[in-house]
């Protein structure tokens, strides 16, 4: 166990390693000049010269790279002659276009795309294995085919499409849900929900249907099982041994599946943010890129690599929580 | 006395096919009876549908339990019978219980669904049981995964959970086909022990006629759903009165039955040599594995070990004699087998193949070995490519050799191992299992080679086929002076076709020498006890 956590931390750390530099290599090398978008188009040649010091953009990549690797574990000073501006601690530089850090960009909307992920996985695990579960034991009948049908909508459908029709239908038409707007869920946790189940069920849609997928040939797989017929050959009542003996099986595939589907989760709250105007990281991330404001994209990379590396390993764990024969090493 | 299982006339149909076409018999309380047939003979079918078990078929017949019609009871009078009166024991252990679940909660649980026991009764019970049918430490064991279980041990917990419910009827379905034979005996052991104590009457579902003549009082031979005979065990075994059965009599590989003879014009018999199965001596070995050993490694990092699964092996084999190597489960054969045909590396000792060492020889350097040595695999499914038809499979081989003709030879070698050279075309899943085993052999001796290194090539063949692959080995052998390295847990099958024979106890040979000599006059404690442990026809044995 020990041995295990110390492993996927160190290989956490490799893998957002290799993944800053890649992201880094890609945007400060690009060509143009970093220092012109921080700086503005109409900065003279000496204001520009004073930005890329400032930036340290005059020194080698590679010091370079090593800088903002010092900045994200000790902080560093961004010093233009006598005023110095100090970054503190994970820090990812200033934004190109509003001259905030970065850091606090992304705490600040962090709680949203939070809100949303979270809340849209709850909802796709939830509905997800409920219907493929039921869809499995319910083989042959109508129910099984409406799910089946659902699913397969689901799966066909895109999240903006799906949101689209949500909004007008909840909000234009029987006007029962307000146009969605973030409200904290620690001023007030019944708007909060009220405003978030629109984004909920856009996003969670898709991802309800693969869950709902993998739940049904899971059960039907666990139920086809020899230790299931031992337990129907002892009398153990059809309802028992499902829900003894057959949702462990459904679980632990979706249980896998969960973290890897994270990141197609997070490029699609991008979206879904985006849609329902939700000042997430998603929002943020789509208004960086238009506007190349490279620090900005850096930061949001590494948070949505570093929330999927950690999923994953929780993966592992749930994993070998759920199936006593999976040994963590 | 009145049977406790009274079945009449039962049918299993599936769609248009019958599994079970009109079977009929009584069980009377504290008896035995044995079901003995072969793959496909509707004995699993008989078995499942006493306690209503199948999905999807139509069952009709009547099956009374204690006056109690199976076929007719309602949902909840089933699941009461079910266990309670009517009890199963399945032939996979390793998958009959939840891998999710403790062993003793899972006895427990069935305890309470049929007693309505508390939590706390239950599990004291689960203990009771596991100690009753002699798993060690049964209170800590009760808290393990079935994974940390041994297969017999397994089979003793759901013998347990069965025991639990005291059921007037224990069925087992091939309970001991996955087991050792050591680990057999003391699991039949007790299934005696407990009919005796509880008076319980024990159904035994075997394809192995030994196993149901050292078992059962009684017993019902089944062939294409029906009985084919049915009376006491000793009476069927001394003068069967149906073909079949004479038949199947005739394949069972016994432990004293003479061996398949060898006759090799390629090797005239030296003057004085008994039976003609005298080992050829004074000849240089064809194959000399010297303190070969082979280690895996595992545990967790900083505490990793290795451990030997070849420990230290030594053994000759000449041309065209035949090597047995027994042993049980975890022996290091199969291990041995693949470090002799170089599908694994040694991690130390040496190996010469025809005076060549080839011990650390490269793939490439390899190569020319290769075709006088040839390996034959235990699962004939899973080693044929499922996508590429049995002529092809037969003829890469000799493809990859850059023999011309390759396909005219596998033809060739089809008609040679007895299948119709018509079938090139055709793909592994269209045959049976003894035609898969026949294109796996065929396939290996395409390279011609010297050494046939062959692994449980019989195992899940039944006896009457395979009966046929080893007289094919052994035709083979005489034909083409064909030396055999032969891998398996079954004693009775080595004695059949090998001069000598190599006993292995975890990772090492404990015992080697002329079949004859070992089986007859064993030496090694452990030898004695395995051939001790193998079941015999007891009627028609001579007594030991």
């Amino acid at each position: 166990m020990i041995w295990f956590l110390t492993r996927r931390v160190l290989a956490t750390v490799a893998v957002l390693l290799v993944m800053s530099a890649i992201v880094y290599g890609l945007f400060y090398l690009m060509p143009g000049d970093p220092a012109v978008l921080a700086c503005g188009k109409r900065c003279g040649p000496e204001q520009l010269d004073v930005t890329r010091h400032k930036l340290g953009l005059d020194q080698a990549v590679h010091l370079q790279y090593w800088h903002f690797l010092e900045g994200l574990v000790a902080g560093r000073d961004y010093s233009s002659g006598p005023d110095v501006d100090h970054c503190a601690a994970p820090c990812l530089g200033y934004s190109f276009q509003s001259d905030q850090p970065v850091t606090s960009l992304l705490l600040d909307r962090l709680p949203v795309s939070a809100s949303l992920t979270l809340g849209a996985l709850l909802l796709a695990l939830v509905a997800g294995v409920g219907a493929g579960m039921l869809s499995a034991l319910r083989r042959g009948t109508l129910v099984e085919r409406l799910i089946t049908g659902v699913t397969l909508l689901g799966f066909s459908t895109p999240v903006f499409l799906i949101g689209l029709v949500l909004l007008l239908v909840f909000c234009a038409w029987l006007k029962v849900l307000p146009f969605p707007s973030y409200v904290p869920l620690t001023r007030n946790p019944a708007e909060w929900a009220r405003n978030l189940v629109l984004p909920w069920c856009a996003l969670a849609l898709i991802e309800a249907a693969l869950f709902a997928r993998v739940a049904r040939a899971g059960t039907l797989e666990t139920l086809a099982e020899d230790h299931v017929r031992t337990f129907r050959a002892y009398g153990v009542s059809e309802r028992q041994v499902v829900r003894r003996h057959a949702l462990r099986g459904a679980l632990a595939p979706v249980a896998t599946l969960t973290a890897v589907e994270l990141a197609t989760i997070i490029v699609s709250a991008m979206l879904t943010e985006s849609m329902f105007g939700l000042p997430g990281i998603g929002k943020l991330a789509v208004e960086s890129t238009t506007s190349v404001d490279l620090p900005v994209i850096v930061g949001v990379t590494l948070l949505s690599g570093t929330a999927v590396v950690i999923a994953n390993a929780a993966a592992d764990l749930l994993h070998a929580a759920i199936d006593p024969r999976v040994k963590l090493a | 006395m009145t049977p406790v299982l009274s079945v009449r006339d039962l049918r299993v149909r599936f769609g248009d096919r019958e599994a079970v076409g009109g079977v009929s018999f009584d069980l009377e309380p504290g008896r035995a009876l044995g079901v003995v047939g072969e793959s496909g003979s509707g004995k699993s079918s008989l078995a499942l549908a006493l306690a209503r078990l199948h999905v999807g078929a139509d069952v009709t017949g009547s099956v009374l339990l204690d006056g109690t019609d199976v076929l007719a009871a309602s949902g909840a009078d089933l699941r009461r019978l079910r266990g309670g009166r009517i009890a199963m024991v399945f032939q996979d252990p390793l998958s009959s219980l939840d891998p999710y679940l403790r062993v003793g909660d899972q006895i427990a649980e069935v305890y309470r669904v049929h007693t309505g026991a508390s939590r706390r009764a239950a599990a004291a019970k689960a203990v009771e049981v596991l100690d009753r049918v002699g798993i060690p430490d049964a209170p800590r064991r009760a808290r393990a995964h079935p994974h940390e279980f041994s297969g017999g041990m397994v089979q003793r917990a759901l013998i347990a959970m069965a025991l639990a419910l005291e059921p007037r009827v224990l069925v087992a379905d091939e309970p001991t086909t996955a087991l050792d034979v050591t680990v057999q005996a003391r699991l039949l052991a007790l299934l005696d022990e407990l009919r005796t104590d509880t008076g319980m009457a024990l159904l035994l579902v075997s394809h192995d006629f030994g196993v149901v003549a050292e078992t059962a009082d009684d017993v019902l031979v089944m062939r294409d759903g029906v009985a084919v005979e049915h009376g006491p065990v000793d009476g069927v075994l001394r003068t069967p009165s149906a073909r079949y059965t004479r038949e199947l009599l005739r394949s069972v590989p016994r432990l004293d039955a003479p061996r398949l003879r060898v006759t090799s014009p390629a090797r005239p018999e030296a003057p004085g040599a008994t039976e003609g199965h005298e080992p050829p001596r004074g000849r240089e070995p064809l194959l000399r594995v010297t303190d070969l050993r082979r280690d895996f490694v595992s545990g967790p990092p900083l505490r990793r070990r290795a451990v030997p699964a070849v420990d230290g092996v030594s053994l000759e084999v000449a041309p065209g004699e035949a090597l047995g190597v027994v042993g049980e489960s975890g022996s290091g054969k199969t291990t041995l087998a693949r470090l002799v045909v170089r599908l694994l590396a040694p991690s130390s000792g040496r190996i010469e193949f025809a005076g060549r060492d080839v011990t650390r020889l490269s793939a490439r350097d390899l190569r020319p070995s290769r075709r006088d040595l040839q390996m034959v695999f235990q699962d004939p499914l899973a080693s044929l490519n499922p996508r590429r038809t049995v002529g092809d499979s037969i003829a890469d081989p000799l493809r990859v050799l850059g023999e011309p003709g390759a396909e005219r030879t596998a033809r060739d070698l089809m008609d040679r191992v007895g299948l119709d050279p018509g079938r090139y075309d055709a793909y592994p899943h269209e045959f049976s299992g003894g035609q898969r085993q026949r294109v796996g052999i065929a396939r290996a001796l395409g390279p011609g080679p010297r050494l046939l290194v062959c692994d449980e090539p019989v195992t899940s063949l039944d006896v009457s086929t395979q009966a046929q692959i080893l007289a094919l080995l052994a035709e083979l052998r005489a034909e083409r002076d064909l030396a055999l390295l032969f891998v398996s847990h079954d004693l009775a099958v080595v004695r059949r076709v090998c001069d000598r024979v190599a006993v292995m106890r975890a990772g090492r040979v404990v015992e080697t020498g002329d079949v004859d000599t070992v089986y007859d006059h064993p030496e090694d404690g452990y030898t004695r006890e395995l051939l001790a442990a193998v079941p015999r026809l007891v009627a028609l044995d001579p007594v030991v």
